[in-house]
């Protein structure tokens, strides 16, 4: 296993050299692929971007006959990988899971790029934040909460789920909005991240925690905490008896995270048709479906054109709700 | 009891068994190596644990992390470059004791009560862990920021040279602990827009290069140190049953800081190693044999890192909330696996849990011969001509760095702080303390920020929550402690 493990790692580090040296010029005359290729993840081992590139990389080596090797890329809230997959050359051996920070990390200017800025290939996973509150805490609807809120004095009340600016800071800013209340009138207190913010939540150190239901489940199911609504157009199969916000208070409002498949810019876009229909192959298959249910994970799909389409109009709703609730600069 | 028998079943399996061994020998190797670090050696597995049955892939990471842990001892005691952060805090003292000529009494020692300590936090999770893990619910942001403050303390405590000298190199590694966008408000801080440095400086990188590229560059600039008597190893586990009586307390306080800390989210093995240490000098009758190579430091560090490796399991598999970084991983693994954490899993699947334990107990027990044969393997090093070994070295952290973040800024990173050990070292500033300063400079920065934002810049809930309370008031004590020896000294002084 030693050798094995430390082969896997030479490997991936081959590939990337070797990436790097053929350049763009990919190996004509050959039908793709010829060579393993390289999956980058701008988030740590072990998370849930870690797991969908790692199952997704698992049922796309079977489809394409050649290994996929996910490469964790990460730091810099994933501004690092984000910018390692941009940078890496368009032959179509580097891929790389993108993920709703894309289209907003450039609206707070930690970065140039933007979702434009690769070739985009699927869209495969989307999850809904939920609302969660302490399990003795008093409001027992989303409604009884949206009231407190309302009634509470402006910045009082305290929220978390993610880091300043985060997507679950912004699906808060949202709701609130939503509601007709400022994007402050909850504060937002930066954690590194949705176990941390029920950990929080459950000391009780906040009054209410949005992130995804599924990274809320362990907390929920030890009752410590309770989910009150959820953000989406329909509830979550895995927990059927949390409401939506439409239901729940005739809020018509949506957000959620994503991750989705890219590649450089500038690929072949005979590559990209091919990688396109593998990927659609992948999110139909009975092994990433299971994957997916078991987690709680949302599955989604949307072509090449579709997740461009997507990205767009998910990057400009982006870009009105920070400056709403100012975290955009200039 | 016929989950035990059914969990005796599970682990009984040829691929089970052979994925412990496996991952063992795998976690030795890469424990030993600097720049790997047990949580990367963890990160390493997921992709393998894909083609596992449940109970293989977790017990390849139980197994592989806790022969890290004791195995980035090995390069300490031996060259004075802590394989692991978690070794890093006493470091020194293995040193110290092999230049004495008792290596294997230093490395023994570390084997022993690893082993011990692992068995310990296991039973723990056997036996505590539901009240464990309600403890671990209670400490929100301020009792953190308490915790993260006593880590800093350490960093005085555990230093041979001037408390001042100890506390500026601390302070400079919080100002490294500042680069990057992890912090509260999210703005870039010291990166003049580099994309690498938006992640900030980690810890393994500089670890390397303050310990093991700056320890080749000393020896660069240094004649060959005259050769050690050639003699034969001795008996690695001989003295330790004798120890194990002498130094009963500190080993058992070690264990209990250990499984504490294990439990906590957010500290793991690494402060566990540097509080203990701490500890065993500050209750120490001979806190002046300390940095000597003396035992008693040893025995308590690590007995405690390992300790704490089986308690970071508690939160993570109660309530998916990661006691310490490898745990982090390991509960992306048990989601994969359908071992979803949560409190079902103790009652639904209580016959994997138990196996779970069995792996364990199984895994510090063959800690003892592996490792000894580790040690046996990798005391040659101390008879190879240096010349040979310091490239090696050199070649081992570029290569585990690049590993660590797949990326050459790693690597040169740690050619940097090389350079920084290096000036630090040769002028008396103990470069220990400033892997310290950034272990914990996020934690103290986090915690701090995010408890005022919660409180409304009020600093009450500091206080007047009960753990919180307690946590200050020992803070406090020991931050006032040297002040006021100091004035009873004077004052006795004064009075003859």
């Amino acid at each position: 296993m030693t050798t094995r493990t430390r082969r896997e790692v030479l490997a991936g580090g081959g590939a990337l050299a070797a990436a790097a040296a053929i350049g763009a010029g990919p190996a004509f005359g050959q039908a793709y692929p010829a060579r393993p290729i390289t999956l980058i993840c701008p988030w740590a081992a072990g998370g849930g971007t870690d797991a969908t590139a790692r199952i997704v990389a698992a049922v796309l080596e079977k489809e394409l006959k050649q290994p996929v090797n996910v490469v964790n890329r990460t730091g810099g809230s994933g501004v690092v990988g984000h910018a390692a997959i941009a940078a890496a050359p368009p032959d179509g051996y580097t891929l790389g899971i993108v993920t709703v920070e894309i289209s907003m990390m450039h609206w707070q200017g930690l970065t140039e790029l933007k979702p434009d800025s690769y070739t985009p290939l699927a869209l495969m996973n989307e999850d809904p934040p939920g609302i969660q509150v302490n399990a003795s805490s008093p409001y027992k609807t989303v409604k009884e909460l949206a009231d407190a809120i309302k009634a509470s004095p402006h910045g009082s009340m305290k929220a978390s789920g993610t880091g300043q600016g985060g997507i679950w800071h912004l699906a808060l800013v949202g709701w609130l909005l939503a509601m007709g209340l400022k994007p402050d009138h909850v504060r937002w207190v930066p954690l590194n991240g949705a176990a941390p913010s029920m950990q929080d939540l459950a000391a009780g150190g906040l009054d209410l925690v949005t992130c995804s239901v599924p990274e809320a489940r362990a907390i929920i199911e030890a009752g410590k905490a309770r989910s009150l609504a959820v953000m989406a157009a329909e509830r979550n199969p895995a927990f059927k008896d949390v409401p939506t916000l439409k239901e729940a208070m005739g809020i018509d409002y949506n957000s959620g995270a994503w991750r989705g498949f890219t590649a450089p810019k500038g690929l072949n876009p005979e590559i990209a048709k091919q990688l396109t229909a593998a990927l659609q192959r992948v999110n139909q298959s009975k092994e990433f479906l299971d994957f997916m249910a078991a987690r709680g994970f949302g599955v989604k799909w949307a072509d090449a054109e579709g997740f461009a389409k997507f990205m767009d109009e998910g990057n400009k709703a982006m870009g009105v709700a920070m400056k709403a609730a100012g975290l955009a600069k200039g | 009891m016929s989950n035990l028998t059914q969990a005796f079943h599970l682990v009984l399996q040829t691929d089970v068994l052979l994925a412990i061994l496996l991952a063992s020998i795998y976690g030795l190797v890469v424990g030993s190596l600097p720049g790997l670090s047990a949580t990367m050696a963890v990160a390493l597995l997921v992709p393998i644990t894909f083609y596992l049955s449940p109970i293989a892939a977790i017990a390849t990471i139980i197994s592989a992390s806790a022969m890290a842990i004791f195995s980035g001892d090995i390069p300490g005691a031996l060259l004075r470059i802590p394989g692991t952060p978690a070794s890093a805090a006493y470091t020194d003292e293995a040193y110290a004791m092999t230049r004495k000529g008792q290596p294997e009494l230093a490395l023994g020692i570390g084997l022993w009560f690893s082993a011990l300590g692992g068995i310990a936090g296991t039973l723990s999770l056997m036996l505590l862990a539901p009240p464990l893990a309600d403890m671990a619910l209670n400490f929100s942001t301020y009792e953190n920021f308490w915790l993260a403050f006593l880590g800093l303390m350490c960093a005085t405590l555990v230093a041979r040279s001037s408390p001042v000298k100890a506390i500026a190199s601390m302070l400079l590694g919080l100002l490294v602990s500042c680069i990057g966008i992890e912090n509260p408000a999210g703005t870039p801080r010291f990166t003049f827009g580099v994309t690498d440095l938006f992640g900030g400086i980690e810890v393994i990188p500089a670890l390397v290069g303050v310990f093991a590229v700056s320890e080749v560059m000393r020896a660069m600039m240094s004649a060959e140190p005259p050769k050690m008597p050639f003699r034969r190893f001795g008996s690695i586990l001989k003295s330790q049953w004798t120890l194990t009586k002498q130094y009963v307390k500190p080993q058992v306080r070690g264990n209990i800081v250990g499984i504490i800390i294990g439990v906590l989210p957010g500290a793991g093995a690494d402060m566990a190693a540097w509080v203990s240490y701490s500890m065993a000098k500050r209750f120490s009758k001979t806190p002046e044999k300390f940095g000597t190579g003396h035992p008693e430091g040893l025995i308590e560090a690590g007995a405690s890192n390992n300790a704490s490796l089986a308690s970071g399991w508690v939160p993570a598999l109660l309530f998916a909330i990661p006691g310490d970084t490898i745990t982090a991983i390991a509960i992306g693994v048990l989601y994969m696996k359908g071992l979803n954490p949560g409190p079902t899993l103790f009652t639904e699947q209580a016959s994997s849990m138990y196996a779970l334990y069995i792996i364990f107990i199984i895994a510090n027990i063959i800690m003892i011969p592996l490792g000894i044969i580790m040690i046996r393997v990798a005391s040659r090093v101390l008879r190879a001509p240096r010349s040979a070994i310091m490239p090696v070295i050199v070649l081992m952290c570029a290569v585990g760095t690049f590993a660590t973040g797949n990326n050459l800024f790693a690597v040169m990173t740690v050619a940097a702080f090389g350079v920084i050990g290096y000036v630090m070292e040769r002028n008396g500033f103990p470069v220990a303390a400033m892997v310290l300063g950034i272990i914990m400079g996020t934690m103290v920065e986090q915690s701090l920020v995010t408890s005022l934002m919660k409180s409304d810049g009020s600093i009450i809930p500091f206080f007047n929550r009960p753990v919180a309370a307690v946590l200050a008031a020992m803070t406090i004590a020991a931050l006032l402690w040297p002040v006021a020896a100091w004035g009873w000294r004077s004052m006795r002084v004064a009075t003859r």
